[in-house]
């Protein structure tokens, strides 16, 4: 294995707030190899912060450090404005929540995968049609000549998300975040985004990081998983030894989920160890 | 008890103020109100307006005990002089004291800017929330009736009425509220029609509670912010138009100090002696722009999309 | 055999005319026994919720019938019906008024019905779904996800009712704040021998609720089945087979 894809050492984000900051993300480190990543975490645990951290999308008044924040070659603390532009939508993708609100309401679904090909290509007009053409027979996609027209509203949650990806995939990027692509879908579509995802993904030999409230999910798709809570690391293990997760946090996680093939009588509620909030020092 | 050390009355409330949790529903609204204000006194502008217009008031209260003159006492050897120690806004045409006569005009001005928002407010606020809410027919008919108020200029609008109830401060304030009730109407029937389809409405209905309660305790609060942020912001264009009417002879009759009254018959004067038109104009200029600034800070303090 | 608790005859309810006209609710039947719990579920758009909003009244144009304890409801509902039945609302951070207090927001029922002792009836219904009494005092900008929504648990309680309908009330909720929400409600059903009828779109969450479940797909109730069937993977539609393959797939597949 050669240098990773994306190198985080302790990165840390504080928001400003009415007594002075308070901190989204305590030290976080990972690397990414050419492999699939979930971060999983409950609300206000950071994962979000996370992905938006790398894409440097974070508002201005952030205040975001770390010892490494570097993708391959570029040192994403330190690039310039317009480097980052070409970086983001290029060489990493972002994948949110509901493709409703991602997509520009008055453009067609055509012409804005056009528009982000022609962005980070200089392709031409019909070369980018071709591509947009093939990258959404690629996303399943059954007709596209007529999908190339629709606009937006016109599409269901997952042809629209179909769309996200495709639009996201077409510059084959190295890095793909995705930050609860499946959460407003219906359970009877998410497994076919996912697929199409995974299919794209190792298709172009991008990482990918998915972000993620639902362990079972992230577990069942990812390589590596982080669990996080209170802006920091509690866990990170494979993704098949999630049952077998030893931090309290995450086995509480797991447990609280009411389960499908027993019945019992009550769930586990799970109980927070202040402890788990003290900053982990390394 | 003698081993707690005494702390001021001060630190406690202000302890009691910021406590994490209340304990009291006293102190939940207590608590409310204390972080509003906080947040208004965080915006300078707000501030700057609000200290402009507690100012105001005060003058116009105690400021005519300040002043030996009377605003109507004439003195026809002192005629149009320019500030000075004695006179320090000069006299008019008729030898009175600038000073003295805008110090009993704030009065009027803000007696008469507060009535007009006391009826338009309240009107346009019941008129558009139950219009919201209600729809069908009496939305029908609330709007009609405002977009025909509407297609009026208000200072045009509130001429008429003057016109045809006759000159007069009060005959004035009806007119300004006349016209000044239906942009408020407008506005608190779009808040409520954002609010009507919520499932805090629902919840409601499902408590049993009637349309009356449900306009009255849950619509209208809702509406109320927006409704007050738009009568502060309103204040500068009421006080203009009753400066207007003043002016046109319709509103305050000489020899009554009202501001508007005293540009329009220090006009004839303008180019030998500013201070007659200069000082009642600079004295709307500064409290329109005062109930503006604060208009624009009390907007971002109740506005709960900034919670 | 005394009569269900809840009926729903023949319901159909449609939104629009002409050529919008959406069939959201089609037919659909179903009774609850008293003290049972019965889920409904579904995917978006299956008009789920729909069923709930027309059984309170909220939505009035429906077709069909709503019995509660044999007797049809009446239509426009009157006061007395919500003293049976009462609603918990999906989105715990649209169902309480922003700017009341908590206290204010569970005075109302009880100023409604003229009820007394309100300041111990509040505290005690907090206490019923675990918050401290405290809470009263909060405004909801105040409170967690999970908070609010047990406020809105002790609003629907207060009048009493022998009916509780659950629109999807944990779904806008962590996994973990989900869990203490369910069981504090599976507590109050056993506690009060309420009624439940159940929305959601979780498998796992009508699961470990219900005793039976209807499910749900373009207006329709194509299948009706015990919870042990639904445990079992015993369904008779092809759609009851894709929706449990579907929420299962994340626990089995490998």
């Amino acid at each position: 294995m050669t240098d990773p894809l994306l190198d985080v050492r302790n990165l840390r984000v504080a928001y400003p707030s009415a007594h002075g900051y308070s901190d989204a993300l305590r030290g976080i480190s990972f690397t990414l190899g050419r492999e699939k990543l979930g971060i999983v975490g409950e609300s206000g645990s950071g994962k979000s912060t996370a992905g938006r951290a790398i894409m440097r999308l974070l508002p201005p008044k952030a205040r975001v450090s770390a010892d490494a924040l570097r993708l391959s070659d570029v040192d994403l603390l330190t690039a310039s404005e317009a480097q980052m532009r070409d970086i983001r939508g290029g060489r990493v993708a972002m994948i949110l929540q509901d493709p409703r609100y991602a997509l520009n309401p008055l453009k067609t679904v055509g012409a804005q995968i056009m528009e982000s090909y022609r962005i980070h290509t200089r392709a031409g007009r019909a070369e980018a049609r071709d591509r947009t053409l093939a990258m959404l027979e690629d996303v399943h996609i059954r007709d596209p000549r007529r999908v190339v027209d629709l606009y937006p509203h016109e599409l269901s949650g997952g042809m629209g998300q179909r769309v996200m990806i495709a639009m996201m995939l077409i510059a084959s990027p190295e890095l793909v975040i995705a930050d609860e692509p499946t959460s407003a879908l219906d359970v009877t579509v998410r497994g076919q985004i996912l697929e199409i995802l995974n299919e794209r993904v190792e298709a172009q030999g991008a990482g990918l990081i998915l972000i993620s409230h639902d362990l079972p999910l992230v577990s069942d798709f990812c390589d590596r998983v982080l669990v996080m809570y209170g802006g920091q690391v509690m866990e990170e293990l494979a993704a098949r030894d999630l049952s077998q997760a030893t931090h309290p946090y995450t086995v509480s996680l797991h447990a609280s989920l009411p389960p499908l093939d027993h019945a019992v009588d009550e769930l586990i509620v799970p109980e927070y160890d202040p402890s788990w909030l003290t900053e982990i020092r390394k | 008890m003698t081993d707690t050390p005494a702390t001021p009355a001060r630190q406690s409330l202000r302890d009691w103020l910021q406590a994490p949790t209340a304990s009291s529903p006293r102190q939940a609204r207590a608590q409310a109100f204390w972080r509003g204000w906080q947040r208004l006194i965080a915006n300078r502008a707000a501030l700057a307006g609000l200290i402009v217009l507690v100012l105001l008031v005060a003058m116009a209260v105690i400021g005519p005990y300040l002043t030996p003159y009377s605003p109507l006492q004439q003195d026809l050897t002192a005629r149009l002089q320019p500030p000075s120690a004695q006179h320090w806004l000069g006299t008019d045409d008729l030898g009175r004291d600038i000073l003295t006569r805008i110090l009993y005009g704030a009065r009027i001005t803000l007696m008469m800017a507060l009535l007009v928002a006391a009826i338009a407010g309240p009107i346009g606020l019941a008129v558009g929330a139950t219009a919201g809410y209600l729809g069908g027919w009496f939305d029908i008919v609330a709007m009609r009736l405002v977009d025909v108020f509407l297609s009026f200029p208000s200072l045009i609008l509130a001429l008429a009425f003057v016109a045809a109830l006759g000159p007069g401060i009060e005959n004035a304030v009806i007119a300004i509220s006349l016209s000044a009730w239906p942009p408020i109407a407008r506005l608190a029937r779009a808040e409520a029609l954002t609010v009507r389809k919520s499932d805090y409405i629902a919840a409601a209905r499902l408590q049993g509670a009637s349309s009356m309660r449900l306009i009255l305790k849950h619509v209208m609060p809702i509406c109320l912010p927006s409704v007050v942020v738009r009568v502060t912001l309103n204040m500068a264009g009421i006080i203009l138009t009753a400066a207007g009417l003043g002016f046109l002879g319709l509103g305050a009759q000489p020899p009554s100090p009202e501001w508007g009254a005293m540009l329009a018959s220090g006009r004839q004067f303008m180019l030998t002696s500013w201070w007659l038109a200069a000082t009642p104009g600079a004295a709307i200029m500064l409290v329109s722009l005062a109930f503006n600034l604060l208009g624009d800070g009390l907007r971002d303090v109740l506005d709960p999309r900034n919670d | 055999m005394s009569a269900p608790s809840l009926e729903i005859a023949d319901l159909s309810i449609a939104f629009g005319h002409g050529r919008a006209r959406v069939q959201a609710v089609d037919r659909a039947s179903f009774s609850v026994a008293p003290g049972d719990a019965f889920g409904i579920i579904g995917e978006s758009g299956s008009g789920k919720s729909t069923i709930l909003r027309a059984v309170t009244g909220l939505l009035d144009d429906y077709e069909g019938g709503v019995l509660i304890d044999g007797q049809m409801a009446p239509r426009p509902r009157a006061r007395a019906f919500f003293k049976t039945v009462q609603m918990v609302f999906q989105d715990p951070y649209g169902s309480l008024h922003p700017r009341r207090m908590i206290r204010a927001t569970l005075m109302e029922p009880l100023e409604i019905y003229r009820l007394d002792r309100r300041d111990d009836r509040i505290a005690q219904v907090l206490v019923d779904v675990g918050l401290a009494p405290e809470y009263a005092y909060r405004y909801p900008h105040q409170l967690s996800g999970g908070q609010r929504q047990r406020v809105a648990v002790a609003r629907a309680l207060l009048l009493e009712p022998r009916i509780l309908l659950l629109d999807e009330p944990t779904s806008a909720l962590d996994v973990s704040v989900q869990a203490g929400v369910l069981n504090v409600l599976n507590a109050l059903r056993r506690a009060r021998g309420l009624t439940y009828v159940m929305v959601s779109h979780d498998l796992r969450v009508i699961a470990h609720m219900c005793s039976r479940i209807a499910v749900m797909t373009q207006g329709r109730i194509v299948e009706e089945m015990s919870v042990e069937d639904l445990r079992a993977q015993r369904a008779q539609e092809q759609y009851t087979r894709t929706l449990i393959a579907a929420s299962r797939a994340a626990v089995t597949a490998e």
